[in-house]
């Protein structure tokens, strides 16, 4: 079987949040184009019989992808069930999520992704 | 514009240098004249907000803050002085606004706001600026510039990091709690995570910036908010916001679901009242599990061969550290616990941290390994009661307190 296409996207955190991340505040993934439509499934690996890859990665994957392959610590202040915690924004390509579908929305080839953690000292 | 009105003649040239930009004018500094502005917190958003409305000749200004200075205060809350410590932070900010422009009224209010006051206080300003460090706070202030229909100019500042937004501006404009219908999860004060003076300088201006323009005329109204990040290159973004939300509890076309504001708990809708660690971390809730700075003094005296854990961050233990502790931050140690136990079981272990809570984790932590190996004997690992901050106060007065 083929290597299943990937596209590269700019991940970056925010506001703190980069300390969950090994304090790296940039990250440039490579993932995969297509997901399985069950989106409890982990993301596909080498061993388990090939899923069938039908849905666009999304938001949601992302989110998932990186509680599993980048975050170092304390994943209850980064996720939320299948989510982010309250009080963290999303940013695509410099558009609050919400105005782009949140979770739905489908990852493009060179998309910004910006997590940022609302702050409230002063 | 009163085709009569104009300034006092030596206004002319205390403002000329703003009033000929294009867009300004002679109308634009009359503006800020009647106008009013409420700055709530006059800390490090509200001190660099309060000088540049003042030194812009806003006609009067609130200050709300129940706090007094304290010297931990100067590195970032810039109208405040080594004289003013002690003194009610709304006293000391408006002595310092006075002395920057003595013709404009300042307000001192000193009593806590709180839901019940919140409306009242807030009504006779046309706009209100969130200079606050709460989480409770910041969604009353929103709740209650809705109900007013007045704009509010939020900032907030931790770490390198700021962000600035303006909610409930124009007939469109969103609010707090479109934006975050949850509260966040508390994260900590300026005081456990720190704070760059200059970072809360650059929003607090940029807030007394966004007041000005909304003032006169200027403001685009367009929903964004502005993150900043000194360290981030660029060190600014600007993001783009969605409008009211129609569904949104406060500001929702769907109408109001929150009830009256009198009647709404803040500080239990964002998860209770903020933890007081440093008596939390003196609180001996498991005896023989803990020992006291002094009995720890005595026994580094004694000259026993002991482990002694810091499991602060690396860099507060580059600021101070006790003589012969070794250390390991709490997340090093939870994620590889055994190896920081030494290989001689009778070596006893005593854990320290600043303040005496990360502590107690760390030990729990380690003791756990001995309950889950139940053939080896049992360690002494205890935790020290109240942390380092006990142990300036306790032991060695010359022992730094940060």
């Amino acid at each position: 079987m083929s290597t299943p296409p990937t596209l590269t996207i700019n991940v970056e955190f925010g506001g703190g949040l980069e300390l969950l991340f090994a304090n790296q505040r940039k990250y440039q993934l490579s993932i995969p184009v297509l997901i399985p439509p069950d989106t409890t499934a982990t993301p596909p690996s080498g061993s388990a019989p090939p899923p069938i890859l039908s849905k666009p990665a999304d938001i949601t994957f992302l989110i998932r992808y990186l509680k599993e392959n980048h975050l170092k610590e304390r994943p209850e202040l980064f996720v939320e069930g299948e989510t982010v915690r309250p009080g963290i924004l999303v940013l695509v390509n410099d558009t609050d999520w919400e105005l782009e579908g949140e979770g739905d929305y489908a990852l493009k080839e060179g998309d910004e992704i910006v997590f940022i953690s609302t702050l409230h000292g002063g | 514009m009163d085709k009569g009105d104009k300034l006092p003649l030596e206004d002319y040239k205390r403002y000329g240098r703003q009033m000929i930009l294009e867009g300004f004018g002679l109308s634009g500094q009359l503006k800020l004249q009647k106008a009013s502005v409420v700055v709530v917190g006059a800390g490090g958003l509200g001190c660099p907000a309060l000088q540049y409305l003042a030194a812009a000749g806003v006609g009067r200004l609130g200050i709300i803050d129940h706090d007094v200075v304290e010297t931990s205060n100067l590195q970032r809350q810039i109208l405040h002085n080594e004289q003013t410590v002690g003194m009610h932070k709304t006293e000391s900010a408006a002595q310092a606004v006075r002395k920057i422009n003595s013709r404009i009224k300042v307000d001192v209010i000193t009593e806590p706001l709180s839901s019940l006051n919140a409306t009242r206080v807030l009504q006779d300003y046309d706009i209100i600026l969130d200079c606050t460090d709460n989480t409770p706070t910041r969604y009353l202030l929103s709740d209650t510039a809705v109900a007013l229909g007045k704009p509010l100019v939020s900032g907030a500042a931790q770490r390198f990091h700021g962000q600035l937004c303006v909610y409930n501006l124009g007939p469109d404009g969103l609010c707090l709690r479109c934006l975050f219908p949850r509260p966040p999860t508390q994260t900590g004060t300026c005081e456990e995570t720190g704070i760059l003076g200059a970072v809360t300088g650059v929003i607090g201006n940029l807030q007394a910036l966004e007041a000005i323009k909304i003032i006169t005329g200027l403001h685009e109204k367009e929903p964004s908010m502005l993150i900043f990040s000194a360290l981030g290159s660029p060190p600014f973004r600007s993001i783009k916001l969605g409008s009211k939300k129609p569904t949104c509890p406060a500001c929702g076309k769907e109408g109001k679901k929150i009830g009256e504001i009198h009647e709404f708990d803040y500080v239990q809708f964002c998860g209770g009242p903020a933890p007081d660690w440093e008596t939390q971390g003196l609180t001996d809730s498991e005896p023989g599990f803990r020992i006291s700075v002094k009995e720890l003094h005595n026994r580094l005296e004694g000259g026993d061969r002991l482990n002694v854990i810091d499991v602060r961050p690396r860099t507060e233990f580059g600021i101070c550290q006790l003589p012969g502790s070794i250390n390991v931050p709490l997340g090093e140690l939870t994620a590889n616990p055994s190896t920081y136990l030494p290989e001689d079981d009778k070596i006893e272990t005593f854990i320290v941290c600043r303040l005496g809570n990360d502590s107690q984790i760390a030990a729990e932590t380690l003791r756990s390994l001995d309950k889950d190996s139940p053939g080896t004997n049992k360690r002494t690992i205890k935790d020290v009661i109240g942390g380092l901050r006990a142990w300036s106060k306790d032991v060695d007065e010359n022992f730094p307190v940060y």
